[in-house]
């Protein structure tokens, strides 16, 4: 059996390492368990001419492509829209696109404002002190002023226009619609001993400048040198709970394979939307024979992933091809409820600027616009470089039969059941996703593009991973309660995605990391009286 | 990336058809996807995707009515023509190998007028623009949904 530690966090991505580095400053003795390693930038895929193709082998989306050591199998056959994930120190956040807008004030407020859904047991207001203590420790770049949103200042300026955010706002301004620099997780200048970017591309599968905030190079050295022991190569099993219903620690297998037990006086589960109800369930026992946490029977249901469309064409002139951040612009135009559309809630729009060469190509052949033989040289000189393209992030709300469930046959490499999510998209995201595409082609039409293609869902969208352990004052609704703390197990906190009561409609890691810095400030808040 | 698992004979019809997708060109003086050097990368890249690229090759195959890279001109393009109708998912991975290897030659990527290097650490220079565009959108009224 390992020491004793006061904190024990499983998960060292967006929300773990947040709360590690956190509660850090409590001097308590904190360990956190991470299923993956430490990545190496040397080892990313822009260092070699090679970096499009390992996006379908070491560097692919979906762990069940990529099968990495460090990776568990997950069933997602039963799913339009399959999960994808990346399990290193770090997590996801090695291999995301940077996006990094805030939930809007109504995200928080969807029942009273619409009638849909349930309201969060916080606000907007509650959270804005963690968003800008989360904007500071990331490295925000992006413009104050946005009309979209509360007022706020990212710490860093913008990532550059560019010839295609350019095009995309005279489009955007000869339509009227709403656009702004989006606020990225990517570094514009020197800032906390990360190099600023150099317009690499390809920024989703973990970034070899270190530009792109990924937990790894933010949080995880500052609370390192705060004390937090960060101990790689462990997957954890299950969660113990004692006579007393209280967490005792966790099992886990180490680097070697063999199996620990880890005590604990509080465990925080910070596995995300798929990974913290496998381990919840996967910890059964004679007092929580359901799972652990789980006498509401939420654990694993309302999975929402933010249905994604992507509408693209071609225009005459020269956009930025494979150079540049994968993103530089949003428009919130539609975000907000406007019944007379046909649904209720909204959507963010996401205009995406690069896409290399060889991958120009592939998608260009897959949808028939680039042809085999003699004229694919001419076709492919029409295409690559002239994209212009419009992703769409639809607002996914809440329903139970979305879940999270044990497969009852597929294991990982230690024998651990694996997740299987079962997942249909609903009658109102479909019709928002109607509505969406539909602007996507006006947009590409007032844009004079040519080859106009959808792509709709989505297939490997499945980033983000949402409501399977949400928050709530109401022990029979929800698993969590207003600061993250189970309702059955008095010292066990979640602060992933999962704590999610609905999704908003815009990319959620920041709003993740808020979420575990206003937890981890409850936790110190309340130190004296946690278990009461 | 691991070594090639197809047999001579897959081979020779991976060649065929790689110069099938992308044959030379005289007018922007590239060679085609069955250049020697780029089919070596194609066939060293295939790694964990060999039973989706043998399987793509054995529609091929059957399409041909044997070893596709022995048909004359007129029958081969029937068969392509063929085999991008019904080749489905196998196809498309077998595609995406041909594509992204032919796209990473040095010879091809300059007559696109690109550097051929990989992306770091040199980076690239993107314009900062035109942040007057902003002005429309700067005088719009906060539109954010005040909550109760």
């Amino acid at each position: 059996m390992q020491d004793k530690v006061d904190v024990l966090i499983i998960g060292s991505g967006a929300s773990g390492a947040a709360v590690a580095w956190s509660l850090a400053e409590t001097k308590m003795r904190i360990l956190c368990l991470e299923q993956g390693d430490w990545m190496k930038q040397s080892d990313y895929p822009t260092n070699g001419k090679d970096y499009e193709a390992r996006l379908f082998s070491d560097y692919a989306t979906s762990p069940n492509i990529r099968r990495r050591p460090s990776d568990y199998p997950i069933n997602d056959d039963n799913s339009p829209i399959k999960v994808v994930n990346f399990n290193a120190v770090g997590g996801s956040t090695v291999m995301y696109t940077a996006h990094y807008p805030r939930l809007h004030p109504s995200d928080f407020r969807v029942r009273s404002l619409d009638g849909v859904a349930d309201d969060w047991p916080v606000d907007y207001a509650t959270l804005e002190p963690f968003f800008a203590e989360n904007d500071r420790m990331t490295g925000v770049s992006g413009l104050a002023g946005d009309p979209a949103y509360p007022a706020h200042q990212p710490p860093m300026p913008p990532l550059p226009l560019g010839r295609s955010g350019a095009k995309i706002a005279q489009t955007m301004n000869q339509l009227g619609w709403h656009w702004w620099p989006s606020d990225s997780a990517i570094a514009t200048t020197e800032y906390d001993g990360r190099a600023p970017c150099i317009n690499l591309g390809h920024c989703t599968p973990a970034c070899a400048q270190g530009a792109k905030a990924s937990t790894d190079i933010t949080y995880w050295p500052h609370a390192i040198r705060a004390g937090v022991e960060l101990r790689t190569n462990c997957r954890v099993r299950e969660i113990v709970a004692g006579a007393d219903g209280m967490a005792t620690g966790a099992v886990y297998y180490d680097a070697d394979g063999v199996e620990q037990f880890q005590p604990a006086e509080v465990v925080v589960l910070a596995c995300n939307g798929v990974g913290t109800p496998r381990l919840l369930l996967n910890s059964t026992s004679g007092r929580f024979p359901n799972g652990l946490a789980n006498s509401s029977g939420l654990v694993g249901k309302n999975l929402m992933f933010h249905p994604w469309a992507s509408i693209y064409g071609y225009v005459d002139e020269a956009m930025d091809g494979h150079r540049g951040s994968s993103l530089c612009l949003w428009s919130q135009e539609f975000y907000e409820t406007d019944l007379s559309r046909g649904f209720v809630r909204g959507f963010n729009l996401q205009f995406n600027r690069t896409i290399g060469i060889g991958t120009e190509a592939v998608t260009g052949e897959a949808a028939g616009v680039l042809p085999w033989g003699e004229a694919h040289h001419d076709a492919f000189r029409g295409l690559v470089g002239h994209r212009m393209s419009v992703g769409v992030c639809t607002e996914d709300l809440p329903e139970e039969h979305n879940r999270v469930t044990l497969d009852p046959v597929l294991k990982d490499a230690h024998g651990i059941p694996a997740p299987r999510v079962d997942y249909t998209i609903s009658e109102n995201t479909n019709r928002m996703l109607d509505f969406a595409v539909e602007r996507g082609r006006e947009i590409l039409a007032a844009a004079g593009a040519r080859q106009v293609n959808v792509v709709r869902p989505v297939m490997y969208s499945g980033w983000h991973l949402l409501g399977t352990a949400r928050m709530g004052t109401d022990p029979e609704r929800s698993v969590v309660n207003a600061w993250g703390r189970s309702h059955d197990v008095k010292n066990l906190f979640i602060v992933d995605g999962s704590i999610f009561v609905t999704s908003g409609g815009v990319n959620p890691t920041c709003t993740i990391q808020a979420l575990a810095l206003y937890i981890a400030d409850s936790i110190k808040q309340r130190l004296a009286v946690l278990f009461d | 990336m691991t070594e090639p698992t197809l047999t001579p004979t897959e081979l020779d019809d991976l060649r065929w058809l790689a110069g099938m997708i992308v044959p030379p060109s005289t007018k922007y003086g590239v060679p085609g996807a069955d250049d020697a050097a780029i089919f070596a990368d194609i066939a060293n890249s295939i790694g964990r995707d060999g039973a989706m690229v043998s399987a793509a090759l054995a529609t091929l195959r059957r399409l041909a009515g044997g070893p596709a890279a022995i048909l004359d001109a007129a029958r081969g393009l029937e068969v392509a023509k063929l085999l991008r109708a019904e080749g489905g998912a196998a196809l498309a991975v077998l595609t995406r190998i041909v594509l992204l290897c032919y796209y990473r030659d040095d010879r091809v990527m300059g007559s696109l007028g690109l550097e051929p290097r990989a992306p770091f650490p040199k980076g690239h220079v993107i314009e900062q623009g035109d942040w007057s565009l902003l002005d429309p959108v700067r005088a719009r009224k906060p539109f954010w949904r005040p909550v109760p």
